[in-house]
């Protein structure tokens, strides 16, 4: 996480399809982009929730996977040469005398003119699991993700759940744990293979616990855990333990997006439909994350709204320049863009 | 068409008449059932469909895929009866099924 800054005349939050397109609405009109996500990578939910789906409204593409049509506006997009920033999340948005200031948790600090919100259904954050008084703990004793290793040095450490990341960090913490266990509720994993065969090879040398079961309860007070009660087939276990780290996939947060001062309908943010401007000038919202009467949260929906978008926001970044609608079929000047002419 | 109930968290009945070939999920949210919130839609990548099949239907509602068993790992107060609504598909078979909506959704 280096310090950077940057400037730029927009600043698109998410990745998504409709920011990835907004990207080429915007390079039509000479506006260089850079793009927020907190994945580690384009495509959003198409990405990350159903990469192998077809879809099969996308004008012109009959059919389509999720992943294809993200791999698809990548390729278009190419010629603007858009700047991606992977893995950050905005947590703060700025009004400055020439426009707006962005600062993302990697530490990003990004000067715009213009800041266009695609950010779906909200940002991807981990799941908080449903166990009873977990809040008290976070932070303090429970953790959804593992930022410094050596925070859980000489730890008593009980990691659930069964995909990738609670096997990794079983792996990677058992090293420096006092103790650690893995539950999880059913002998089955999500996880590679190879990591399961890793576990249960340090649980036959008894390097690892590893319960089946449910978290029923937590055990501790002012946000210091001391043990963890798991319902497993025979009735309740306890672990003792200081540390808890569950991996219960990710949920969509509109996160720091709804403490920016814009006028919500529900969690998603009005605008209006001719500019697809928020409630303040300057900051736009297009695709599942904008709400206006008839709004339907679809791919080509958003396609739409980014190209009308675009439009505005030129007029924002250049007021002085007369703006020529131009087809990309005829017009030389879109294609040198393109790089096709 | 068949029919189906949702026995809400608070024990309330919805009976809904579902068109064959439909999700058990998509009848609960066209009905506007409490309690099912079917985040991704229905393509089986999250567990806000979560649903407890009565005892007498799970043996023609079958066994869960693998893809869904690993999604109910996200699930909150998983039991044996446990299925993801979305995965459900409506056939004449199933006229008369009844499930129940946990108390949350994870």
């Amino acid at each position: 996480m280096s310090s950077n800054f940057a400037e730029t005349d927009v600043v698109i939050v998410g990745a998504g399809p409709c920011g990835l397109f907004a990207v080429f609405e915007l390079g039509l009109l000479d506006l260089k982009c850079h793009l927020i996500d907190i994945l580690d990578r384009p495509g959003g939910q198409c990405a990350e929730l159903y990469p192998e789906k077809p879809i099969y409204d996308i004008p012109g593409w009959p059919k389509i996977s999720a992943q294809g049509l993200v791999d698809k506006l990548i390729e278009q997009v190419q010629p603007f040469g858009p700047e991606f920033h992977f893995g950050e999340m905005v947590t703060e948005l700025e009004r400055t005398e020439s426009g707006f200031r962005v600062r993302t948790d990697g530490n990003a600090t990004i000067a715009c003119k213009v800041v266009v919100i695609a950010a779906g259904g909200g940002s991807f954050q981990p799941k908080r699991p449903p166990i009873p008084g977990i809040e008290a703990y976070e932070a303090k004793s429970v953790f959804y993700s593992v930022r410094r290793m050596e925070d859980f040095r000489g730890e008593d450490i009980v990691i659930v759940g069964g995909g990738d990341s609670a096997l990794d960090w079983t792996l990677n913490l058992q090293p420096l744990a006092n103790s650690l266990t893995l539950v999880h509720r059913r002998p089955e994993f999500r996880a590679s293979p190879d990591s399961v065969n890793k576990m249960f090879a340090m649980h036959e040398e008894k390097k690892v616990g590893f319960q089946i079961g449910q978290v029923a309860n937590l055990e501790g007070a002012e946000g210091k855990l001391s043990a963890v009660n798991v319902k497993g087939p025979e009735g309740i276990v306890r672990l003792p333990a200081t540390r808890l780290l569950p991996f219960f996939g990710l949920t969509m947060k509109l996160g720091p997006v709804a403490d920016w001062g814009l006028n919500l309908n529900e969690e998603r943010i009005e605008v209006d439909t001719v500019k697809f401007e928020t409630s303040e000038p300057g900051i736009f919202a297009i695709g599942d994350i904008n709400y206006y009467p008839g709004k339907l949260k679809l791919i080509l929906c958003g396609f739409h709204e980014g190209a009308l978008m675009a439009q505005a926001a030129k007029r924002i970044v250049s007021p002085n320049e007369r703006i020529v609608f131009q087809y990309t079929t005829s017009s030389t000047s879109l294609q040198k863009k393109l790089g096709v002419a | 068409m068949p029919k189906i109930t949702y026995i809400g968290a608070d024990g309330t009945h919805y009976e809904v008449e579902a068109e064959n070939g439909s999700t058990v999920m998509e009848n609960a949210i066209r009905n506007g059932v409490p309690g099912i919130e079917a985040e991704c839609g229905g393509a089986c990548a999250c567990a806000t469909c979560h649903v407890y099949v009565a005892e007498e239907w799970r043996a023609l509602t079958g066994e869960p895929e693998p893809m869904e068993e690993d999604m109910l790992d996200f699930a909150y107060e998983l039991k044996p009866t446990s299925r993801l609504s979305c995965q459900i598909h409506v056939t004449n078979e199933l006229d008369g099924l009844v499930v129940t909506v946990p108390p949350r959704q994870a």
